[in-house]
């Protein structure tokens, strides 16, 4: 059974910048294990090194100490198992928006009818059918999110990397892109790791909730999310359940917060 | 931004931006005429016709060039090496601007040398190049591609330096190899980059050949120039200097019109 492997698995994993004389401690000591087909949201403080956790899962960085293991093996050079989508949506500006969602199959050489084809059907997924010949320039932000989503999407990988992807939604277009990545979780079995500074948001998505000590991040809390799925997005927010995961993991924030205004206050 | 919306506004403002346009275009043809009548006038009167000739003088030695047909073996001799000058510069000044601003080792090695010869007049090569390479259209050809490599070098450099790292990242993730990632990511992103390299280089590749010409040849529009002037006929040299600018003139609507072409979703973002 795949789903009760340990998909990705951090061991003792540091990272530290060097810059000139000084070193920047990013990531310190993390230990941690994500199953096949689970759905982890990680929070913490802005600038905690969550984004640079990342870009080490997704092979980008090298970590300086500990491990990465994806299926068992160490990571070596970037994975291309890895979905990855940031706050900024990295549509190359001089493609269409078809063209754009079709790359990762024009790079593994589909030949243009049939990446084109696939690339409609993602698109009409995510509701963008009649913007296939558009530039990226003239979407708005919630189109150009959801066809990153579905360019994403397309090359089918098995791990997706959320780097605050609805932080600049309003709130409307990120409930619906919430239901909308929840559905096609339920379709496509990925591995999500979801960085988000939005607590309703994360737990009402994830299985899991991990919270980050203030740089250099270290995992500080966990709380397993046992919410029923599948989850209504909009409703779930207000069942007792919800309200128990969310003052316990919001009771701890608080005594951070106060430990950490009492550390400044010195 | 803002502003540009602005202007935009303004243009779109019924018959404003047509109006301004032919108003502008009428404009400028009477500043030109007003040009060539005081200089017409002035000659002769101000200053000796024998130093600046005329406007009249030079129209007809121009028809004159052009009726006997003598002009075209000079304009067909300096467009040949300007543009094959121009070719060689460019495409060396894309390869080497991409290959540097892609290895941090071989730029930072290379640094010093490259500033130093772009700050070193390079027009001061031609007797070099003469002996080098003759008499003949080469050593014109390498003057003009030597005057257009480094304008080229330089803007491809920077253009390729720009690219986001996020998108290369976006597509090493889609498991893109190093020739995907330069041909779908670096080249588009740094092409408005090189473009205006190599725009600024077209009238460095004229300037080029016609020095070359002036130097040492027996045709060409440098070589009219230069025969022109040691028999001290002035509207000679002007007619001759008219045909390159028309020349540069062209090329560079040439060049505009395929970059528009080239470049539609940047229009489309304005």
């Amino acid at each position: 059974m795949p789903s009760l492997l340990n998909m990705i698995e951090l061991q003792s994993l540091g990272k530290t910048f060097y810059k000139d004389k000084s070193n920047l401690e990013v990531v310190s000591n993390i230990s941690l294990t994500f199953k096949a087909n689970s759905f982890t949201a990680l929070i913490g403080p802005s600038g905690c090194g969550k984004s640079t956790l990342l870009n080490m899962i997704a092979g980008l960085y090298k970590p300086t100490s500990g491990d990465i293991l994806y299926n068992g093996k160490q990571i070596v050079g970037v994975n291309t198992d890895v979905g990855y989508m940031t706050q900024k949506d990295n549509l190359l500006p001089w493609r269409t928006i078809l063209d754009n969602v079709a790359l990762p199959l024009e790079i593994a050489g589909v030949p243009k009818k049939q990446r084109h084809e696939q690339a409609r059907y993602i698109l009409q997924q995510v509701d963008l059918s009649g913007f296939e010949n558009k530039y990226s320039s003239e979407l708005s932000g919630g189109m150009r999110k959801r066809a990153c989503l579905a360019r994403m999407l397309l090359y089918k990988p098995k791990i997706l990397l959320l780097d605050e992807p609805f932080a600049a939604l309003d709130a409307q277009l990120r409930i619906a892109m919430h239901e909308l990545l929840l559905r096609l979780w339920e379709e496509y079995k990925q591995t999500i790791i979801l960085v988000t500074h939005d607590l309703i948001e994360a737990v009402s998505l994830a299985d899991r909730v991990i919270v980050f000590s203030p740089r250099p991040a270290s995992v500080a809390f966990q709380k397993e999310v046992d919410l029923a799925r599948p989850r209504d997005v909009l409703q779930v927010r207000f069942t007792k359940e919800f309200q128990n995961i969310h003052n316990t993991i919001w009771d701890y924030l608080q005594q951070q917060y106060a430990a950490d205004r009492l550390t400044y206050a010195k | 931004m803002p502003n540009k919306k602005i202007t935009k506004n303004l243009k779109n403002f019924p018959g404003h931006a047509d109006l301004n346009h032919y108003f502008m275009f009428i404009l400028q043809i009477v500043v030109g005429l007003l040009v060539l009548l005081l200089w017409e006038l002035g000659s002769g009167t101000i200053v000796d016709s024998f130093l600046i000739s005329e406007p009249s003088s030079i129209f007809k030695r121009l028809y004159g060039w052009i009726a006997t047909k003598s002009i075209w073996i000079h304009i067909w001799a300096t467009l040949y090496s300007t543009i094959i000058g121009f070719f060689i510069g460019t495409i060396a000044g894309v390869i080497a601007g991409i290959c540097l601003a892609l290895s941090p080792f071989f730029s930072r090695l290379l640094n010093p040398f490259i500033w130093a010869l772009n700050a070193s007049p390079k027009v001061a090569l031609a007797p070099l190049f003469i002996l080098w390479f003759g008499l003949g259209i080469e050593s014109k050809i390498a003057l003009a591609a030597v005057l257009v490599v480094f304008l080229v070098f330089v803007s491809t450099y920077a253009g390729v330096k720009q690219v986001d790292p996020d998108l290369v990242d976006t597509v090493k993730l889609m498991g893109a190899s190093k020739f995907q990632i330069l041909t779908k990511v670096i080249l588009p992103d740094a092409t408005p980059w090189i473009y205006v390299g190599i725009q600024s280089a077209i009238p460095y590749a004229l300037i080029g050949t016609i020095i070359g010409e002036m130097i040492a040849s027996n045709r060409g529009l440098g070589y009219l120039v230069q025969r022109s002037g040691s028999e001290f006929d002035t509207a000679g040299v002007f007619a001759s200097l008219i045909v390159i600018s028309l020349i540069g003139v062209v090329l560079n609507q040439v060049f505009a019109l395929i970059q528009a072409r080239s470049q539609k979703w940047k229009l489309i973002s304005r």
